[in-house]
């Protein structure tokens, strides 16, 4: 295995900015509540109070540090964001590599399943199981991530479709092996780089959809800090000239760009790729 | 004609791996006798070619002498400038290859190439040196030796060659041949004509000779002593009967006793079909009419059966038949005698562990994402059970075996070159210690010199582990030099199966001699006479064998 001191040797200038960034943030996520000022619903000082005053971001629309809300804001959503795509990716690669390595009746009706579904709007889509199911924690996990399977389903399928057409799946399938070992073995090494991609992609999303539900009242459920629903509940200040809701969207920002330049350079490294290419 | 001609001294030679200099003749000395024959003997890899090419003054590219000192008839080898040795290479030592037929030149008759040394440096007139190859053609029993000298090098046989090209060696008056594995190449039977006429031709001329074999039955034909050699080390030297009779190191021993064994298992071949195809037709799905039709084949162990036809023959999709890829329609597949069901999911997994597949392109072959260590070895786990220590030690030994170094096994098939994968596909076939290898066009996207590595290594370990080979291609020239027995296809149909030496030789069928006659020949204007002898009908054309 490599040591921490090569994997950072490999890296280059911009995905060690990327680490930096992922590094922060988890580190923020993780230690939160020693981290924070203030505990996470405490109002502590007036309606928007001015960014580098009493309190380095201000205070929020109902007068809660909003320091402590981002990185208490850190957790929730990444944490809520990671979860969802893990299991958008684990749902997606399984279904898309069966109905590549199976074929036949199997894709046929997977893949008529996935048109349907995928033709319903994310959000839409979302808001109708949201309702109907309530918005407990798990809840919205599982719909975010059953949503988001529809897509990765796609892509994994039609990497798997190039890869199972090779020799060397004729080969683990002549030798007998079973389609567990040839999915997991054969097809996944190969089809790691683009899903890692596109992971790095669809993380992202996810985010956006968080924050866009926790906008319409039906993601985290307040008190619970959350960056997509601190740029909703600050938007109205903008009208008056309190620019408190673009620190939330910044974290957004500053995170997708984080993560991208790591799976860039990933991207990178796992296609073959040299430096000087 | 006694006394020592050649005396070869601590002679160290290094050689350039992968950018560094490692020793593969360890301080090896020799001495030779006028008259006499000196077998070398050992594995590939035991360095037995670099020590007998040395005599030469002549080491392989990427290789050097060190030290050591290398005296022919009193005068130093070593050290000597390129030129100077010029002189002396087919002049007072001479060196017969293990192809003859890539050493000569297809565009001039036998005769032309004999007599163009000769007569270029005065020493004889055309008339002399014509007479002379007569007479050496004569001694080694080449048929019409007055006549033979008029052919060109493809319109004698193999075995012919070889000894054509013995009789060039002779020719010069050499005090020194260097025989290197002259006749690996050939088939068993032809195998003993050219070694008897070898073996009277040399001593004949009193001339010296080392001969390169890995194979010590035949080196104990020719031999006055042998040399055992391994990793670049003499094991054992000795007078040849006394070496046979009663060898002194294990390694001699062990040598010996693949020797015997074989010859039990040969005795015993005729019964022993291990591939039965009966009356196999078979179509792809959506298809209205049969890729194949009605085919026959038995394939004997340890023998190589080819199946030659152009492309869209259907020589592939028999393979596909044969692994349960595509379920033939009509006919039965029997293996060492057991009825094998036509669905690859269907079938027990030693059937499958029996019958390994070697592909065309080694590059997609092989899981990219997989160490070469994973590749070879998944079969010994999935079929031997092997636990990890078990199956490292087995992985090193088979890269032993395809002459690939164990630093390898940590590789990714991306840091290989093309030869090196296709050697570890051989390698992952041999892993699960099949009966029989269906090789699919194994060397076609091979340059010809790693192409030629690569069916020498197939025929070596076939020698060795008596494994078949079902050899689908398209060239002739791979064909003559692997196979035991042919199959020619056309059209998903067999046109013409028996012997090499009987479907290589005329008369042919009008199919065969196509595909003969279609072999690019260096000659300039070869495809010009070829076109115009098929418009005048004197050669068969795809037209009039009626397809």
């Amino acid at each position: 295995m490599m040591g921490p001191v090569t994997f950072l040797k490999e890296l280059n200038f911009s995905a060690r900015i990327g680490l930096f960034i992922v590094c922060c943030m988890a580190f923020c996520g993780i230690f939160a509540p020693w981290l924070a000022p203030y505990s996470e619903s405490q109002i502590v000082g007036d309606v928007w109070e001015p960014i580098g005053g009493k309190f380095i971001f201000g205070t929020d629309q109902i007068g809660r540090d909003i320091l402590t809300r981002l990185i208490f804001g850190a957790r929730n959503t990444i944490a809520l964001a990671l979860l969802s795509t893990t299991v958008a990716f684990l749902a997606g690669a399984l279904l898309g590599f069966i109905a590549a390595t199976m074929g036949g009746v199997t894709d046929q009706v997977l893949c008529r399943l996935v048109d349907v579904c995928i033709s319903i709007p994310t959000l839409i889509a979302s808001l109708i199981f949201l309702s109907a199911l309530g918005t407990a924690v798990t809840t919205l996990v599982l719909v975010i991530g059953i949503i988001y399977t529809m897509p990765v389903f796609r892509i994994a399928r039609a990497v798997a479709m190039d890869i199972e057409v090779m020799d060397y799946i004729e080969a683990a399938r002549l030798r007998g092996e079973n389609l567990w070992w040839v999915m997991h073995k054969e097809i996944l090494p190969n089809a790691l780089t683009p899903l890692a991609a596109e992971f790095g992609l669809r993380f992202c999303f996810v985010f956006l959809l968080i924050s866009s539900l926790s906008f319409l009242g039906l993601g985290l459920q307040p008190p619970l800090a959350d960056w997509g629903a601190m740029v909703r509940g600050n938007a109205d200040g903008i009208a008056w000239g309190f620019l408190h809701s673009l620190l939330p969207a910044a974290c957004i920002a500053i995170l997708t760009i984080g993560i991208n330049l790591l799976i860039d350079r990933w991207v990178h490294k796992a296609s073959g790729l040299r430096d000087d290419q | 004609m006694t006394g020592t001609l050649l005396d070869i001294k601590d002679l160290l030679i290094e050689a350039d791996i992968e950018g560094e200099w490692k020793p593969i003749v360890h301080r090896l000395s020799m001495t030779l006798d006028r008259g006499e024959i000196i077998g070398l003997i050992g594995e590939s890899g035991a360095g037995k070619s670099t020590f007998g090419l040395s005599a030469l003054g002549y080491t392989k590219p990427g290789c050097r002498i060190v030290s050591g000192s290398i005296m022919l008839n009193g005068m130093e080898l070593v050290g000597k400038p390129d030129s100077g040795l010029r002189s002396i290479r087919g002049n007072k030592v001479a060196y017969v290859a293990q192809s003859a037929a890539a050493s000569f030149n297809p565009a001039h008759t036998l005769f032309e190439q004999f007599a163009e040394s000769p007569v270029q440096h005065g020493k004889m007139s055309a008339e002399e040196a014509r007479a002379s190859c007569v007479e050496l053609f004569r001694q080694l029993h080449l048929p019409e030796p007055e006549l033979i000298g008029n052919r060109y090098p493809h319109q004698v046989s193999g075995g012919q060659l070889q000894r054509a090209m013995t009789a060039m060696a002779l020719g010069s008056s050499p005090d020194i041949i260097v025989f290197d594995e002259p006749t690996t190449a050939l088939d068993v039977t032809t195998q003993i004509e050219v070694l008897g006429a070898i073996k009277e031709a040399v001593k004949a001329h009193q001339v010296a000779a080392i001969y390169i074999s890995h194979d010590l039955a035949v080196v104990a034909q020719m031999a006055d002593r042998i040399m055992v050699l391994r990793y670049g080390d003499l094991i054992e030297e000795g007078k040849a009967s006394d070496l046979l009779s009663d060898p002194q190191e294990e390694y001699t021993r062990q040598l010996l006793n693949v020797r015997s064994e074989r010859a039990r298992k040969n005795q015993d071949r005729e019964e022993n079909i291990q591939l039965h195809i009966e009356n196999i037709s078979a179509r792809y799905p959506g298809m209205t009419f049969n890729v194949l039709e009605d085919i026959n084949i038995k394939v004997v162990r340890g023998r190589t059966v080819a199946i030659v036809g152009e492309s869209g023959s259907g020589k592939s999709t028999l393979a596909r038949v044969i692994t349960g890829l595509l379920p033939p329609d009509r006919g039965s597949i029997k293996f060492n005698g057991d009825l094998l069901t036509a669905e690859l999911k269907t079938r027990p997994v030693n059937a499958l562990q029996s019958i390994q597949m070697i592909y065309q392109m080694a590059d997609v072959a092989m899981n990219p994402r997989h160490r070469v260590k994973e590749i070879i070895g998944r079969p010994l786990e999935f079929y031997l059970g092997m636990k990890p220590e078990a199956r490292d030690t087995r992985v090193f030994e088979l890269l032993r075996q395809i002459e690939l170094p164990e630093e390898f096994s940590e590789r990714y098939p991306a840091q290989l070159s093309g030869g090196e994968k296709q050697r570890v596909c051989i390698a992952r076939a041999l892993a699960a210690n099949p009966d029989l290898i269906i090789c699919d066009e194994v060397t076609s996207a091979l340059d010809q010199l790693v192409a030629e590595g690569i069916l020498d290594l197939l025929l070596n370990l076939q020698k060795k582990l008596d494994v078949s080979y079902l050899f689908i291609t398209h060239d002739i020239a791979t064909v003559k030099a692997i196979a035991d027995e042919i199959v020619v296809m056309h059209q998903g149909r067999v046109v013409e199966q028996g012997g090499k030496e009987a479907i290589l030789s005329p008369p042919f069928a009008p199919y065969t001699e196509l595909l003969l006659s279609s072999v690019p020949e260096m000659e300039p204007g070869w495809l010009d006479d070829l076109v115009s002898r098929r418009k005048k009908g004197e050669a068969p054309t795809a037209d009039s064998i009626g397809t």
